[in-house]
């Protein structure tokens, strides 16, 4: 276990995230900026009620973000409950476009080890290039860290070439403390990605947390050399707040992190708003929201 | 990630474009009069010097000098105000003054924010959001006290002094004008202002506004200029009050003249403060305070924590996360409202600090400076720490009142509290740990004004503020300042 405890202050904390978040970003840096953020979304349905139909429409969605806007980029990866992981793979194809599983007994985690590798491993093998888990808070609330730490190690393995995001639903860790050490223990045992939130629980990313998981994601890179992704996931669905993420994004961590191989976020409904700002941007009026495609 | 997404439109290098503030909405006189007894009037030799924006040396006004004549003019019209009307005014028509030009002050918050910046180099993003909102909440908190004072003293009846003059410095010109004038005036004292020869065009504006805010004319005089007129205003026979915010080697003058004399007087001077950080701390929350403590106002900050402790065990920890924040402070233009670090305030601030960065050196602690590049034209300073210092360095003892930061470590508690007290001064310190014992412990050891916990650089009208040794004398802010403007009988 780590030996050194990193301590947060939270008022301090939260005075950082409101100078970050007071920046202004205008003209060229903004018109950049949003075009970075479409191509680091991780488009997500994660409804007890999906269809295919519906996977498949977010599939082309995914590639074709809005085909009257020339050289749009296209999202990273999408997100999808494991049974929907076969349709989406076959909907991507040739695409470049990442498909993401939630896994793990997404999103309380509340069963054996055994079968969360179980369910790992058929994602995998039908798939999907990133595995998002959910850690065990329980175990971690009662101070079961290396339970929590080996439960990680295993699933990454598990995982084999896929890509690891762990998340640490922190709307149910409480503090700041507690989000800065299951960061560090996440990274440790072999996150490739840490992520804030299932979107299930209330609250879900906020500001002070995400800037708390980049200040661990950056220690870490300065101890190890590891380069670890951050992906905010819930709640973020305006292009203004996406863009103060990548203010702190830049202060924090600098600009190898400004990268969809280092940051994403999940989100379903921030890539319309983006595209509405980036039209806006270009034409100088706001269109309706009936121009942007629903799926 | 495994695979790449087929994105071409990755900026490789994100930077923020320029966000400048607007300077179309603001008004600058480009010539300055004195404003004695409500009106705007030349100096009776007509001599005029000019006011700069320090970020690119361009002149930006002509403003009056003041000579013995014109602060005799000024403190006569200050008695007269205060004998005929001030004095003898209903306190609550005295607040209601006080808070119709706190109520200006907000509505023209942002034409004084962007003349702040100019006039002195200091970010839009400090102007606009603590030094101008603290100006006008300085104005309505003393004007609650205005009608109040039997509340403040009880058992006591609050008489006012009579005519105050006050010197304030250029580090924040307004907001000093603000501590200054609103106790004063609240307590039924007249006042004449002599701003800072560097920093006049805001109290030049706020003379406006207390125009326009139809105050009885002579209750405020603003007259501009520099030593000279301030040594004819502190020497002047009539005046019952000096309040004086500057350095430690005026203010020794200020005290040799007023000794002997009936004139009261309080003194806010330099400062040397301890920043003390704990290995038991929220290091990176403590980072950020130490980026406050000494680079907020490119350290033009009397209370600044230019001495920076950290116990051994994290030192080279948040040695190293300080030069990290440091790359990512942004020096420049004052008026770009992502600036952090502005201009220095004048030519002659700035060879004063590059002058102790040369000390600095000479005597052997090591530099580190942000790679940040500064304007061609101007007065700058990039952000700049020194490590390998001892308290017998003069970079450690003496006051450059600049972004330099001189870093020592320490291992005990005892230990750091006798560095901390072993200075001349005592205005301020700040001390970073998650244990609340050792808080009361080590604030109630060191001997200086304000000390803040796990914060650094925070103000509030209600609080006071003012220093032990060398620091200066008397309180400004809060309750207390309220009593070196009044005789209690």
């Amino acid at each position: 276990m780590e030996t050194f405890i990193h301590r947060i202050d939270q008022v301090g904390a939260q005075e950082r995230v409101s100078r970050l978040f007071s920046r202004s970003i205008k003209k060229e840096s903004k018109i950049d900026a949003l075009h970075t953020v479409l191509s680091m979304i991780d488009l997500t349905t994660l409804e007890g009620k999906d269809s295919p139909g519906k996977v498949k429409q977010l599939c082309y969605k995914a590639a074709h973000l809005h085909d009257q806007f020339p050289n749009l980029p296209s999202v990273a990866a999408i997100c999808v409950y494991p049974t929907m992981v076969p349709i989406a793979k076959k909907a991507l194809e040739n695409t470049g476009i990442n498909v993401a599983s939630v896994a793990t007994a997404f999103p309380s985690g509340m069963t054996s080890l055994e079968y969360k590798l179980n369910e790992v491993r058929m994602v995998v093998a039908d798939g999907a290039d990133e595995v998002d888990m959910v850690i065990s808070r329980g175990k971690f609330l009662r101070g079961e860290y290396t339970y929590v730490a080996d439960e990680i190690a295993s699933v990454k393995e598990a995982c084999g070439k896929a890509h690891l995001k762990v998340i640490l639903e922190t709307g149910e860790l409480v503090t700041l403390d507690n989000v800065r050490l299951a960061s560090d223990i996440a990274m440790k045992a072999g996150a490739d990605f840490i992520k804030t939130s299932t979107g299930k629980v209330s609250p879900a990313a906020t500001p002070t947390v995400v800037l708390v998981m980049l200040e661990a994601i950056r220690d870490y890179y300065k101890k190890t050399g590891k380069k670890i992704g951050m992906k905010p996931a819930g709640g973020i669905s305006k292009a203004k707040l996406a863009i103060q993420y990548f203010v702190m994004i830049k202060e924090t961590l600098g600009q190898d992190w400004l990268h969809a191989d280092l940051f994403r976020f999940g989100a379903s409904s921030l890539a319309n708003d983006v595209l509405m700002q980036i039209v806006k941007q270009s034409t100088g009026v706001y269109q309706s929201a009936n121009y942007f495609s629903m799926d | 990630m495994g695979k790449k997404s087929k994105n071409t439109d990755v900026n490789p290098d994100w930077s923020y474009s320029p966000a400048p503030e607007s300077t179309d909405h603001i008004q600058i006189n480009k010539k300055n009069d004195l404003f004695i007894d409500g009106k705007f009037i030349p100096s009776k030799k007509g001599n005029y010097f000019e006011t700069i924006n320090p970020a690119n040396e361009e002149k930006l006004a002509d403003v009056a000098e003041a000579d013995q004549s014109d602060v005799d003019k000024a403190v006569k019209a200050a008695r007269t105000a205060y004998d005929k009307v001030w004095s003898k005014m209903d306190p609550a028509e005295r607040g209601k003054y006080i808070y119709r030009i706190a109520r200006l002050i907000q509505e023209h918050a942002r034409e004084f924010s962007v003349i702040e910046s100019m006039d002195g180099g200091k970010p839009i993003r400090e102007s606009r959001d603590i030094d101008i909102p603290l100006v006008s909440a300085h104005f309505f908190y003393y004007a609650g006290w205005a009608d109040k004072l039997e509340y403040a003293f009880p058992g006591k009846m609050a008489k006012p002094i009579g005519v105050a003059g006050q010197i304030i410095p250029w580090n924040f010109p307004l907001l000093m004008a603000a501590w200054k004038i609103a106790p004063a005036l609240a307590t039924g004292n007249t006042v004449i202002l002599k701003p800072a020869e560097t920093t006049p065009l805001t109290a030049m504006k706020l003379a406006e506004i207390i125009q326009e805010a139809d105050l009885p004319p002579g209750v405020v005089n603003i007259i501009n200029g520099a030593g000279k007129t301030g040594q004819a205003l502190v020497e002047h026979p009539d005046i019952d009050k000096i309040a004086f915010t500057g350095s430690t080697a005026v203010g020794k003058l200020i005290m040799k003249s007023v000794a002997g004399k009936r004139k009261r007087y309080t003194l806010e001077l330099g400062g040397k403060a301890a920043n003390i950080i704990f290995e038991d701390a929220a290091i990176d929350q403590a980072v950020e305070g130490i980026v406050d403590g000494i680079f907020f106002n490119q350290g033009h900050v009397c209370c600044a924590g230019s001495r920076l402790f950290v116990q051994e065990s994290v030192a080279e920890t948040v040695i190293s996360k300080l030069k990290d924040r440091m790359e990512s402070l942004i020096v420049g233009d004052p008026l770009d409202k992502n600036t952090d670090i502005g201009a220095i305030n004048s030519k002659m601030q700035l060879d004063k600090i590059k002058m102790y960065v040369d000390i600095g050196q000479k005597e052997g602690a090591s530099i580190h400076q942000s790679s940040c590049r500064l304007p061609e034209k101007g007065y700058w300073h990039a952000p700049t720490i020194f490590t390998d210092v001892s308290q017998s360095h003069r970079i450690v003892q003496e006051e450059i009142f600049g972004p330099v930061l001189a870093i020592q470590t320490f291992r005990t508690v005892d230990e750091v509290i006798t560095k901390a007290n072993n200075t001349p001064y005592g205005l301020s310190g700040g001390v970073w740990t998650d244990k609340g014992a050792k808080i009361f412990q080590v604030s109630k050891a060191i001997r200086s004004g304000v000390l803040w916990a796990n914060t650094f650089n925070k103000f509030d009208p209600t609080s006071p503020f003012g220093g032990y040794k060398e620091s200066g004398m008397g309180r400004e802010g809060g309750l207390e300042g309220l009593m070196p403007y009044v005789n209690l009988v």
